[in-house]
């Protein structure tokens, strides 16, 4: 079969290709077409960097273009992953720069990059054109310098709530005059000030610039002045909103927004005075989307803006807008898509502003094509939760964060089972779920049950026993992500879907009733799975086998153990001198 | 040579237990449309699918599973665990003819009773990291105590999930902070208490948000975190970093990771000349830390850092000067 085929015709037809999924089932049809493929793919994409080494990448991958990693789990967004567990670019990078010294794109997630890390990057690949970091560290501006002075071909600088050591604003300056490839800047997690005619000129000579998303310390007496240099902008981010009113800085700002006739998407707005905001009233029409979340106004301002964002497909806001204005978001906003509420004060137990279920039901409501919905509330009940799974069945993502842990329906107080039951099965198309509130082994039973699609599930506070997470280890077939806290789950259900778990990505459990034991065990008969017990705690060594663990992260991997984990990370029932490394 | 399966009389015993044990688990897991029976074990029932490593199943493997110990029932996270027959937990993989699974642990009561409660959940971190914002100055009292009383315990322990399980019970006064919750990222909620402390500053009187600073020391290999409206006195500050950080001063003792190198050999060697604790104040300079009055010091610092004595010495009297100047 394959002598008659040319590779030339193969590679050609694989081209069209570019899903990760679809390349990797392909590489799995037959010897030739594995080959094609890692012949003639380019972008690769890592979701876990401890899943393989770039050893392995580098033999399997002779021509790569673009590398996309992710490093920590998803908890060490919120202080669940102890500094130094680990992720470390560095490494990745070495190896990089000596087998793809034409490397163009490099994408990390959850990683610590180090100012080395940025400098080799920097120097090792002359057609460098895309960096994006979201949330990682490690690194300061002297790092971003190095890339500025030296990527000459740079077109994407896009920094996504990295937490940046911020030394001062002057790396900005490190552009040469000579660049002008610029497409992307995105700087708004830095906290310096940057010199502004360098920004401005900058901006002046970037004819391709598409998104531009300042920092706070621009004021927005100065937005008008880089807005006319940049006309052509898609995705602008505001500095800190706020000045006293003047009525010529108001009119300028207003037609420099309407010159933008591209702009589709905003952001920024941080402090804002309310009185500026209707300067963008013209563009307003225009939005596809906006995010106001650091918009600290109340509701009848972020009402009044949204009303007239007619073709909105992505919202993003803080609770300030209230349920009268979600209310107004469901008549005005017919094409929205994803909506996102974060909580102003999320500490807080009781708080003035009324953001309710009812708004969520609303948006679902008035608004057919949503999919996805991250919302954060202090109160649900069942009944809103069958209405919103009946109102949006073409849901994909379903995020729901009820601020008390444990909350049940205030209605009936009873468990919100019945009400997330409802949503997986309405909603066939889930594929990422994160539930709160009071929740029993009910409620997995449903999941495991229904939720066939569901990619990644997210559980804090919930369940009674070991039966709840084997619900979802043995019903969820396509579940790659899990990531528990809180919940009584333990050995019994972990153990008895061990080679669930290598079908996974990977399991998070912590402040569970998983045991050292468990672990051992498990990190001894599946050598396909790292096994990392992470904790803290200072007597640890003497504690009993049958104890349960602080926190226990398992992922499937072929490189075998990691030799760069700290102290207080324990790779479990692996033998320290054992290598498993394919090499 | 496997032994006899379940230690009984013999495979006809065997299989009548299995009847039985098949037909209780048909009831307590009612066959739902779509919910498939899955052996326990995890390997799938059709030989074609799945995982190679675990080839014929056995429905000898379901029976052992303690069905009694996954009753579903609706108790509060952490109420008793159901009694677990310790015979049938065992599944004596050994005896079994395929490739063996791992068994499932052998039952010990410690897993699910009382002494659960000694090490169960929360994470050294839990109480130094903890969210002071609470809505009144009763409850950060409250639970400045509370966290003030756990740093002095060793830091061993949090029983956050045992306070939460408290809560569900009775509606809570005050607010128990937990690690991680709400999820919301930590920028997320700096800029917005940064709202809340600028206006807060003028009043003179500091926000009652958590105020992480990073805390690095000399020849460590990584950082740490703590949140310095935790504590309410240098002493506590100092404990903590002490145990934070006792790992690596005992590795640079030369003795290889030992834990039984006592407390005060590790507080004289921070006290001593040996190690200082200084600290980055808002203007970027280098001080030491206790010169201040401590809500002075968790004002304006920045960031920590534990030096070598010896770089330190310039120091001591910028930091007389400065307060000097601020007062």
């Amino acid at each position: 079969m394959t002598s008659s085929f040319p590779e030339e015709v193969l590679e050609h037809v694989l081209s069209f290709l570019t899903s990760q999924t679809d390349r990797n089932a392909v590489s799995l049809v037959c010897k030739t077409w594995y080959e094609t493929d890692r012949w003639c793919r380019n972008r690769i994409f890592v979701g876990n960097c401890y899943a393989v080494n770039p050893r392995i990448l580098i033999r399997r991958f002779p021509d790569v273009k673009s590398i996309e990693l992710k490093g920590k789990p998803h908890f060490a967004d919120f202080n669940l992953v102890p500094e130094g567990w680990g992720g470390y670019v560095y490494p990745w990078v070495v190896e990089l720069a000596r087998a793809y010294p034409s490397l163009e794109e490099i994408r990390l997630k959850r990683m610590v990059v180090t100012d080395e890390s940025l400098e080799m990057v920097a120097k090792s690949f002359n057609n460098f054109k895309v960096l994006v970091l979201s949330s990682c560290e490690g690194f300061s501006t002297d790092g971003l310098a190095a890339i500025a002075a030296n990527c000459r071909n740079l077109r994407v600088l896009d920094l996504r709530e990295c937490e940046v050591e911020d030394l001062s604003g002057h790396w900005l300056s490190h552009f040469p005059d000579s660049f002008t490839s610029l497409e992307s800047l995105n700087m708004a997690c830095l906290v310096s000030e940057v010199s502004f005619s360098a920004l401005e000129r900058l901006v002046a000579r970037s004819p391709n610039l598409k998104t531009l998303k300042l920092n706070r310390t621009v004021p927005l007496e100065k937005l008008s002045t880089l807005l006319k240099r940049a006309p052509q902008l898609v995705d602008f981010g505001t500095g800190a909103y706020s000045a006293e009113f003047r009525p010529d800085v108001y009119s300028s700002l207003a037609g420099v927004f309407s010159a933008c006739k591209n702009l589709k998407s905003l952001s920024g707005f941080w402090d804002v005075t309310p009185a500026y905001l209707p300067v963008i009233n013209n563009v307003c029409s225009q939005l596809t989307s906006l995010n106001l979340s650091y918009a600290t106004t109340q509701s009848p301002d972020l009402t009044k803006i949204v009303s007239q964002c007619c073709n909105l497909q992505r919202l993003v806001v803080l609770d300030y807008i209230e349920d009268t204005g979600l209310n107004t978001v469901s008549l005005s906003c017919k094409d929205l898509r994803e909506l996102v509420v974060f909580p102003s004060d999320p500490f807080i137990g009781d708080v003035d502003v009324q953001l309710t279920e009812h708004g969520l039901v609303a948006v679902s409501e008035g608004c057919s094509k949503l999919h996805s919905i991250l919302y954060f509330c202090r109160q649900m009940s069942n009944s809103a939760l069958i209405q919103i799974s009946k109102n949006c069945p073409n849901l994909t993502c379903f995020r729901l964060c009820i601020i008390e842990p444990r909350a049940p329906d205030y209605q009936t107080l009873e468990p919100l089972d019945t009400g997330f039951g409802s949503i997986v099965q309405n909603c066939q198309h889930l594929t990422r779920l994160s539930m709160s509130g009071l929740l029993t082994d009910r409620v997995f039973e449903y999941i495991g049950t229904y939720a066939k699609n569901l990619d990644m599930l997210s559980i804090a506070f919930a369940g009674d026993s070991d039966l709840g997470l084997h619900y979802v280890l043995s019903g969820c077939d396509r579940l790659r992500k899990l990531e528990i806290r809180d919940c009584p789950f333990g050995d019994k259900a972990l153990l008895a879907n061990a080679s669930k778990l290598e079908r996974m990505r990977s399991l998070w459990m912590s402040s569970c009733l998983v045991s050292f034991g468990a672990c051992k065990l498990l990190g001894r008969k599946m050598p396909g799975l790292n096994v990392e017990v992470i904790d803290e705690r200072e007597n640890v060594n003497s504690i009993p086998e049958y104890a349960p663990v602080e926190k226990v992260y398992i992922y499937r991997t072929v490189s075998g153990q990691r030799f760069d984990a700290p102290d207080f990370v324990r790779i479990m029932g692996k033998d320290k001198d054992a290598v498993y490394n394919l090499s | 040579m496997p032994p006899p399966l379940l230690g009984i009389d013999g495979d006809d015993h065997g299989h009548v237990s299995l009847m039985t044990s098949a037909s209780t688990m048909e009831s307590i897991f009612p066959k739902n449309a779509g919910l498939t029976e899955r052996n326990y074990l995890g390997l799938s029932d059709s030989s074609s699918v799945d995982s190679s490593a675990v080839s014929g199943i056995s429905d000898v493997k379901r029976s052992n599973l303690n069905l009694k110990a996954t009753e579903l029932r609706l108790g509060l996270p952490g109420s008793q665990s159901p009694e677990r027959d310790p015979d049938a937990d065992l599944v004596s993989a050994e005896s079994l003819d395929e490739k063996p699974l791992f068994p499932l642990l052998p039952s010990k009561d410690g897993i699910c009773s009382g002494s659960q409660k000694t090490f169960v959940s929360g994470n050294k971190r839990g109480f130094s990291d903890v969210n002071n914002k609470v809505s009144s100055c009763a409850q950060t009292t409250m639970i400045n105590d509370a966290a003030s009383k756990v740093v002095s315990q060793d830091q061993t322990h949090a029983t956050f999930g045992n306070n939460n399980k408290v809560n569900t019970s009775n509606p809570p006064a005050a607010k128990a902070q937990v690690v991680g919750w709400p999820p919301v990222r930590s920028f997320r909620k700096n800029i917005l208490a940064t709202n809340a402390k600028t206006n807060d500053e003028v009043d003179g009187k500091p926000g009652p948000t958590a105020l992480f600073v990073k805390v690095s020391m000399d020849g460590a290999p990584y950082l740490r975190k703590v949140d310095l409206r935790s504590y309410t006195t240098y002493q506590q500050l100092s404990s903590a970093l002490e145990k934070m950080f006792s790992c690596f001063t005992l590795g640079q003792c030369g003795s290889q990771g030992s834990q039984s190198l006592s407390e005060s050999k590790l507080r004289d060697l921070l006290h001593g000349s040996e190690y200082v604790l200084t600290y980055e104040d808002k203007d970027g300079d280098w001080m030491l830390v206790g010169d201040v009055p401590w809500d002075l010091f968790i004002g304006s610092c920045k960031r920590l850092k534990i030096m070598k004595g010896s770089d330190a010495i310039g120091l001591a009297p910028r930091a007389m000067e400065k307060s000097k100047n601020r007062n």
